[in-house]
């Protein structure tokens, strides 16, 4: 572990080396949003009515809750008004045709995946990842398509699923997160250019981790990813998402959402490490992440976990979700939220039990520091038929220094007196003597905080894939430094 | 050259003068022990020695293999080779005791500019110090320090002096809260460390721990000063009559 160490301390000798702009030709539309530009991106996307249709009811529901200036305001963030006629709403690299190997991707887009440290070219992919690659709004390649093929696994973008698997997009889309579910989410759905399908046949164990990098290059391009997966009867899928953006002044809005669907038996384990830019030191630019993520467990015996790593955004806004509608159900959430200079973060989870013998664990591990602050939210609810629910929830807050904050907003209800719930919390600080300890044995400070964050949040790591456990790793030491004087 | 040089050491915490002018001088290869009441200074020199900022060094100097002391920060002392027993080691979750020791190591063999050690080197090495403290294993897999009973601390502070081998060990009431046996094993791994390249200071205001660690020279520290010191016999004295009389008979010949 050692030379873990020592990466984590390259790593922290560094700006945000990620801030760097490809400089591609770009299809863009102008700035704004009405009901033509709905039309527009759908027909660039050469979209079958139904979607059309769908878009412009959300497009619709989302124009008049911003008339009524329904826009959520009880997060405890605070940032200036956005206003969403002054975002592109689709910018997509511009491409002659279809490719059919990855020697036919542009060789800048290629270059800047490398400086991202996603190994595009199968041989260098890490062992069994396959990656969908996200460039701004459209998917420019997709890997081991093949084997997952033979698998029966559909893992692709978002429009080819809409051509080439339109009823399975049709019958599930919106069925988890529907348009009305809140203003981020109307407009995601009004707008959404792209993101990742997958869908996992009855019975079918998916051969490898499939993974999303997503990245936002253009200058003030909202991107507004949508994600949908589908384990059927018996499926099992884990699924990684990680993100990071270029250094960017001005505020850029990232509003995504993420539906998961477990039938019978099945189970999805879904893995986030997100790392948008977060803005610099006087809090200036930044990533405003409003992101719906949502799991419906459908059938019996499901499960779904949910695990983030949240060190980037200037602001984030989400909570991932799990619905226990089938007796017997599992939903997990394990989520490690770090802010650092002026940082702020809003997130949690929801576990509405509504089977028989739902059983949910949450365990939320935040750390401030710098003027960071950071808000657990979350809601446990236990609806009349679900005899036999159980929740468990552990919330946990590390403080360093004392100009950042940490909050915690639990929300409980119960309507089954059979329902059994836990909650613990606790609230510390890194202790200088703790510090004082770690550095006595020859430790830098800063090896020495990351070490000790590390400790705290090792509940969350170990739920999460071997080689995002490390990447974890790296980027709570990068998003840390600086943090302790 | 002297390993440690103490020069009329003046030290305060929050404003009070703790220290009043310590004179110490400890070569390679001694075991010196620092005796005294409650409240004398003992805990700060040994805070002092390890680098902790919240003690304010107003007057005096200490070298420590002729380099300036008070220049390092708390790593670069231990990573030249101070090393110090917590009185009260802390707990850290979440971080494995063998992960940890491991990293602290090779933290102090690359600032030596030597070569990490990987675990296959490290293991066997590591094996044999737990023998040696007679611990077990499995505390190893556990978090740092947490959920140790009080004596288990104690031996982990001696099995990672052990491990990390240090010029200079301070054991700050290493003694304190061990029962008859662990403070037999404790003794035990201290004695094996004991060598013509190592010195060490042996915190204490009990003669008992010296029975089993015994010491070149023995050091009285009566309110901020080193009023009284001699060999291993004026341990034998305080034991029988206690501190007070120290203060008030003229000094003897000094060690």
């Amino acid at each position: 572990m050692s030379t873990d160490m020592n990466v984590v301390h390259e790593m922290a000798a560094k700006d945000y080396e990620w801030g760097f702009v490809t400089d591609i030709e770009e299809d863009r539309i102008p700035r704004g949003l009405g009901e033509d530009v709905i039309r527009l991106i759908s027909a660039k996307k050469q979209e079958p009515e139904f979607m059309l249709e769908w878009r412009l009811n959300a497009y619709r529901y989302w124009a008049s809750q911003a008339k009524a200036d329904a826009e959520p305001k009880w997060a405890n963030v605070t940032f200036p008004p956005i206003d969403y006629q002054g975002i592109t709403y689709y910018s997509a690299p511009k491409q002659k045709k279809t490719l059919n190997s990855l020697d036919e991707v542009d060789p800048e887009i290629l270059r800047t995946y490398e400086k991202l440290g996603i190994p595009l070219a199968e041989q260098k992919l890490l062992a069994n990842v396959a990656v969908d690659a996200v460039f701004d709004s459209v998917s420019v390649a997709t890997t081991f398509k093949a084997k997952l093929a033979e698998a029966g696994v559909i893992f692709c973008s978002f429009s080819e699923a809409v051509q080439k698997h339109p009823d399975l997009v049709r019958k599930y889309l919106g069925s988890v997160v529907p348009h009305t579910d809140n203003f981020y989410a109307a407009l995601n759905a009004a707008v959404f250019s792209d993101g990742s399908f997958v869908y996992v046949p009855k019975g079918v164990r998916c051969p490898m981790e499939l993974s999303t990098y997503f990245r936002i290059n253009a200058a003030e391009t909202g991107q507004f990813e949508r994600t949908l997966i589908v384990a059927d009867e018996g499926a099992y899928v884990s699924y990684l998402e990680g993100c990071t953006a270029p250094m960017r002044d001005e505020n850029q809005l990232h509003a995504a959402v993420v539906e998961l669907v477990a039938l019978d038996n099945a189970q999805i384990r879904y893995s986030t490490v997100q790392n948008w830019y977060p803005g610099d030191k006087n809090g200036k630019g930044g990533i405003y992440n409003f992101v719906t993520k949502r799991g419906k467990c459908l059938g019996r015996n499901s499960k779904i976990s949910w695990t983030q790593v949240e060190t980037g955004s200037a602001i984030t806004w989400k909570y991932p979700s799990c619905i226990l509608q089938g007796d017997n159900s599992v939903g997990e959430f394990y989520s490690v939220a770090l802010t650092n200079n002026y940082q702020q973060a809003d997130t949690g989870t929801k576990m509405i039990h509504l089977g028989k013998n739902t059983k949910s664990t949450i365990v939320s591990k935040g750390i401030s520091a710098g003027h960071g602050q950071n808000t657990y939210r979350g809601m446990v609810k236990i609806m009349k038929g679900a005899t036999g629910a159980r929740n468990y929830t552990q919330c946990d807050s590390l403080l360093i220094g004392d100009k950042c904050g940490a909050h915690t907003f639990p929300y409980i209800e119960v309507k089954n007196a059979s329902a059994r719930m836990e909650h613990e919390a606790a609230t510390s600080k890194i202790g200088e003597d703790q510090l004082f300890y770690l550095q006595q044995r020859g430790l830098k400070t800063e090896d020495a905080v990351s070490m000790i964050v590390n400790g705290f949040c090792k509940q969350v790591f170990k739920e999460l894939p071997m080689e995002f456990a490390v990447e974890a790793q790296k980027l709570l030491a990068v998003s840390l430094e600086g943090s302790v004087g | 050259m002297s390993l440690l040089e103490i020069k009329n050491l003046h030290v305060t915490v929050d404003g009070n003068e703790i220290l009043k002018g310590i004179d110490l001088t400890v070569n390679a290869g001694e075991v010196h022990s620092i005796m005294g009441p409650n409240g004398s200074g003992k805990s700060t020199l040994a805070q002092v020695l390890a680098r902790r900022d919240a003690y304010h060094v107003t007057e005096g100097s200490i070298l420590f293999e002729g380099k300036d002391l008070l220049e390092m920060k708390p790593e670069e002392a231990a990573c030249e080779g101070m090393f110090l027993a917590f009185q009260y080691p802390v707990e850290i979750p979440g971080i494995g005791n063998t992960y940890f020791l491991r990293s602290a190591l090779n933290a102090q063999r690359k600032y030596r500019g030597e070569e990490e050690m990987d675990a296959m080197d490290f293991l066997p090495m590591f094996r044999e110090k737990l023998k040696l403290l007679e611990m077990d294993d499995k505390l190893m897999n556990r978090s740092l320090n947490e959920g140790f009973s009080g004596g288990e601390k104690k031996r982990n502070e001696i099995l990672q002096m052990a491990v990390l081998e240090p010029k200079l060990a301070i054991l700050d009431e290493t003694d304190s809260g061990l029962d008859i046996d662990a403070l037999r094993i404790v003794a035990q791994g201290v004695n094996s460390l004991r060598s013509p390249e190592r010195a060490m200071l042996v915190v204490t205001h009990y003669q008992r721990l010296l029975n089993y660690i015994v010491p070149d020279f023995v050091h009285v520290l009566v309110d901020g000063r080193i009023v009284r010191s001699g060999g291993k016999e004026l341990a034998l004295e305080l034991e029988e009559r206690g501190y007070s009389w120290t203060e008030h008979e003229p000094v003897g010949a000094r060690a």
